[in-house]
C-alpha cells in the first residue's frame, strides 16, 4: 500500500551524489508523478491544494509584515499603540505595504473558506472514514491550530474589535470552575489584554503556531499518501489494479493533477485579486469597521462579535444558557462542537462511504447540517438580532425570537452526530449498491 | 457543472456584499468617488480652513496629498500648513488635547481612519445631521450621533437647522421627525450637499490613500490572471486529453 519509492539515477553527476546520499529526487517523485489519485476528482477536490497555496501565501506576506509591525501596546500618540500605528505605516508609508497586508488580511479570511469547503467535501464522500481516519483527524487538528493562529493574528492590530475580542474569548477560560480567574490572568499577563498579551501572541502567530501548522500539514498529506485519496464515488481505487501495479481507475498526480490545479489556482486569484484590490474590507466582513479604531478599554464597541469565520461556534456559545450558577456550558457546547468532528470517523458506522449512495436519510441530514453552520453563522455574526425587528415589528420580543432560532439551529447541529450514530448503527440506513469502478470524470 | 457552480460562487460573493450594505440603511447615499480629484482638492480646502484647528491627521504627511490629489507642494505649504513645519510631516493640529478636552468635554479624536471606521457615507450624513438643542454644553446636537460633543463648525457655510420633533406617544421621549433650516447660510442646500460629500471624499481618501492605487492597478492584474486562467485551462485540457 501507498507510495512505493522507486530510487532515480539522475545522469548529471551532482545530482547522482546527492541522491546516493540523501533521495530527495526520488521522494519528490514518489509524491507527485509516482502518486496515483482517482481519475474522478470533481469540483470538490480543489480546495487542498488551494489550502496549501494560501498557507505559503500566510507565510510569505506574514514575514514581509513583520519587517515592519511592531508588536507594542505602548502608546506613541494620545490613544494610539505602536502597534496600532505601525500597520497603518505598513498601509500608507512602506512600498506595496497595501498589498502585502491586504494579502495576509484577504488570505485569512479565504483560508477558512477554502478549508470549510474542503472539511464539507471530506463529510459529503465519507473521506473520514477507514482506512483514512489519520487523515480526517490530522485535518482536524490544522483546522484547531488555524484556529489559534487566525485569532492571535487579528489581535495584533490592536483596534477596539482586537482588543475587546481577545477580552471576550480569553475569559471563556475565566468560566473553568476553581483556576478559571488564574489561568485568565496566566494567559493575558496582566489583569487586561495589554503588552504583555500582544507580546506573546506575536511570538505564537508568528512562530509557534504556523510551526505546528506546517508540521501538520506534512503529516496530514503523508497520512494521506499512504493510504490513497478518496474520490466522489467512495471506491477505493486500488482494489483494481494494472498489470504494472498502478490502479486502473488512478492517474498520476503529476502532471495531471498539478496542471489542474494550476488552472484552479488561477480560477481562486481571479476572486481573491477582485477582493484584493476592490473589496479589501468586503463591506466589514474581513476588516471590521471597529477594528479602525484604535484599541481602547474605556470605549466597549456596540456589538462585540468575532470575525464571520468564528461566529458558527460563537452563536453555540451563545445561545446556551448558564444554569448552576455557571456559564461554563456554553463554552463545553463550543468546544464539543467540534470534538464532535474529531470523532466523526467512529460516530459514522456506515459502510458506504460517498453520499452518492448513501440512504436518504443521510442526504437529508448532511443538507441540515450545512444549513445549520450558515444559519448558526447568521445568528453569531449579529445578523438576525438586526433583521428580527424588521422581520417582526419593533414591539416583539428580540432576544427571545433569536434565541428560539439560535437553539432551534443548535439542536441541528448537534442531532446531526446523534443522528448518524443512531441510523448507522441500527441498521436504519438504506443505501445504494456502490460500483465497483469509479463513474464519472470531468 | 464547472460553470455553475462558478456562477453560484460569484453570486454569493456580491449577495454577500449587497446583503452587508444594507446594513448601512437610513444613511442617505453619499456617491462618493475617489477618482473625483477635484471633489477631493475642494475637501482638502474645506478640512484645513474648518476641521484641521481641532482635528488631526496622523497618519497623513502633507507631501502624500500634494502627490496623490495634484497638488502643487508649494501650494500645499502655503495653504495648508498654517504653521510651518516640513512638508513630509504628518497632518497634526496644533491645539493640545488637553485643552481640546477642557473645552468640547472629549479631546477632538484623530480623523486618519474616521472614514473606516464608519459605514460607507457616515461622514457625510454626520455633517449635514446638525440641529440647534440648547440643552446641550456648546448648543449643538445631531440626530447621527446623538450628544456629540463637537459643535457645528460648518454653521456659517450650512446656516442653523432647527429640530421638528414628533408629539411623544405613551410611555416614550419625544423624538424628531426632521431637521429643519432656520436661518440661512451662505451656501444653498445643494451647495453644502457638495460641502459635505467634498470633506467625506477627501476623508475616505485620508483613511487609505493606497485606495488610489489598488483601484487603478487591479483591473491590469484581473486581466492577468483571466489570461493566465484561460491559458492553465487549454493547457489542462491538453494534458487531459490521454485520460479522457
Amino acid at each position: 500500500m501507498g507510495t512505493t519509492m522507486t530510487r532515480l539515477q539522475p545522469k548529471n553527476r551532482v545530482l547522482a551524489w546527492v541522491e546516493d546520499r540523501l533521495p530527495v529526487l526520488s521522494f519528490l517523485n514518489a509524491h507527485t508523478s509516482g502518486y496515483y489519485a482517482p481519475k474522478n476528482f470533481n469540483l470538490w477536490y480543489y480546495f487542498g491544494s488551494l489550502a496549501l497555496l494560501v498557507l505559503v501565501n500566510q507565510i510569505l506576506t506574514g514575514i514581509f509584515l513583520t519587517m515592519h509591525y511592531k508588536p507594542s501596546a505602548e502608546l506613541v500618540a494620545p490613544g494610539i499603540s505602536a502597534a496600532f500605528a505601525s500597520v497603518e505605516y505598513i498601509m500608507r508609508d512602506v512600498s506595496w505595504g497595501w498589498l502585502i497586508r491586504y494579502m495576509h488580511s484577504t488570505g485569512a479570511s479565504l483560508f477558512f473558506v477554502v478549508v470549510y469547503l474542503h472539511m464539507f467535501r471530506g463529510l459529503m464522500y465519507g473521506s473520514y472514514k477507514k482506512p483514512r481516519e489519520l487523515v480526517w483527524i490530522l485535518g482536524m487538528l490544522i483546522f484547531l491550530a488555524l484556529m489559534a493562529e487566525a485569532f492571535m493574528g487579528y489581535v495584533l492590530p490592536w483596534g477596539n474589535m482586537s482588543f475587546w475580542g481577545a477580552k471576550v474569548i480569553i475569559s471563556l477560560f475565566g468560566t473553568i470552575p476553581l483556576i478559571g480567574d488564574s489561568l485568565v490572568e496566566w494567559i493575558m499577563g496582566d489583569y487586561l489584554p495589554a503588552d504583555a498579551t500582544l507580546n506573546r501572541f506575536f511570538a505564537l502567530h508568528v512562530i509557534a503556531l504556523p510551526l505546528v501548522l506546517l508540521l501538520l500539514v506534512v503529516l496530514h498529506l503523508g497520512a494521506l499518501h499512504e493510504v490513497g485519496s478518496n474520490n466522489p464515488d467512495g471506491v477505493e481505487i486500488k482494489e483494481k489494479k494494472k498489470p504494472d501495479g498502478t490502479p486502473l481507475d488512478g492517474i498520476a498526480f503529476h502532471p495531471y493533477y498539478t496542471v489542474k490545479d494550476i488552472f484552479g489556482t488561477g480560477f481562486f486569484l481571479l476572486i481573491a485579486a477582485f477582493i484584493i484590490f476592490y473589496a479589501p474590507t468586503f463591506g466589514g466582513w474581513f476588516l471590521e469597521h471597529d477594528n479602525f479604531l484604535p484599541a481602547n478599554n474605556l470605549a466597549t464597541p456596540t456589538h462585540i462579535k468575532p470575525v464571520w469565520y468564528f461566529t458558527p461556534f460563537y452563536a453555540i456559545l451563545r445561545m446556551i444558557p448558564s444554569f448552576f450558577g455557571t456559564a461554563v456550558w456554553g463554552v463545553i457546547a463550543m468546544f464539543g462542537a467540534i470534538v464532535l468532528l474529531f470523532l466523526l470517523p467512529w460516530l459514522d458506522k456506515g459502510m458506504v462511504k460517498s453520499v452518492r449512495y448513501r440512504g436518504t436519510g443521510y442526504k437529508v441530514a448532511l443538507g441540515l447540517f450545512a444549513l445549520s453552520f450558515i444559519m448558526l453563522a447568521a445568528v453569531g455574526a449579529g445578523v438576525t438580532a438586526e433583521k428580527i425587528p424588521e422581520w417582526f415589528g419593533e414591539k416583539a420580543d428580540a432576544t427571545f425570537i433569536e434565541n428560539l432560532f439560535g437553539r432551534f439551529w443548535t439542536l441541528v447541529y448537534f442531532g446531526y452526530f446523534a443522528f448518524i450514530w443512531v441510523y448507522t448503527k441500527f441498521g436504519f440506513e438504506k443505501t445504494k449498491p456502490v460500483p465497483e469502478r469509479v463513474t464519472t470524470h470531468d | 457543472m464547472f460553470r455553475k457552480i462558478a456562477a453560484l460562487l460569484v453570486a454569493g460573493l456580491i449577495g454577500v456584499g449587497v446583503a452587508h450594505a444594507s446594513e448601512e440603511g437610513g444613511l442617505e447615499p453619499a456617491n462618493i468617488r475617489l477618482d473625483d480629484v477635484a471633489s477631493m482638492q475642494r475637501g482638502a480646502r474645506l478640512f484645513f480652513n474648518y476641521c484641521s484647528g481641532c482635528h488631526s491627521l496622523r497618519f497623513l504627511r502633507y507631501s502624500r496629498i500634494a502627490e496623490d490629489l495634484k497638488l502643487d507642494p508649494k501650494d500645499v505649504e502655503q495653504n495648508f500648513m498654517f504653521a510651518g513645519g516640513k512638508i513630509g510631516d504628518p497632518v497634526i493640529s496644533h491645539m493640545p488635547p488637553e485643552d481640546g478636552a477642557k473645552w468640547f468635554g472629549k479631546a477632538p479624536p484623530d480623523l486618519s481612519l474616521e472614514a473606516r471606521s464608519k459605514p460607507e457615507g457616515w461622514i457625510y450624513n454626520y455633517l449635514k445631521s446638525f440641529y440647534v438643542d440648547p440643552s446641550r454644553p456648546l448648543g449643538w446636537n445631531n440626530t447621527l450621533f446623538p450628544n456629540v460633543s463637537m459643535p457645528n463648525a460648518l454653521w456659517e457655510l450650512q446656516g442653523i437647522q432647527t429640530a421638528v420633533t414628533k408629539p411623544a406617544a405613551e410611555g416614550h421621549d419625544a423624538s424628531i421627525e426632521k431637521l429643519e433650516l432656520h436661518t440661512p447660510g451662505r451656501q444653498n442646500a445643494e451647495e453644502f450637499d457638495r460641502t459635505a460629500r467634498d470633506i467625506a471624499t477627501f476623508l475616505q481618501y485620508a483613511g487609505e490613500p493606497a485606495a488610489l492605487q489598488r483601484e487603478s492597478m487591479g483591473v491590469w492584474v484581473l486581466l492577468y490572471l483571466a489570461l493566465f486562467t484561460l491559458l492553465a485551462y487549454l493547457l489542462k485540457h491538453e494534458f487531459w486529453k490521454d485520460v479522457h
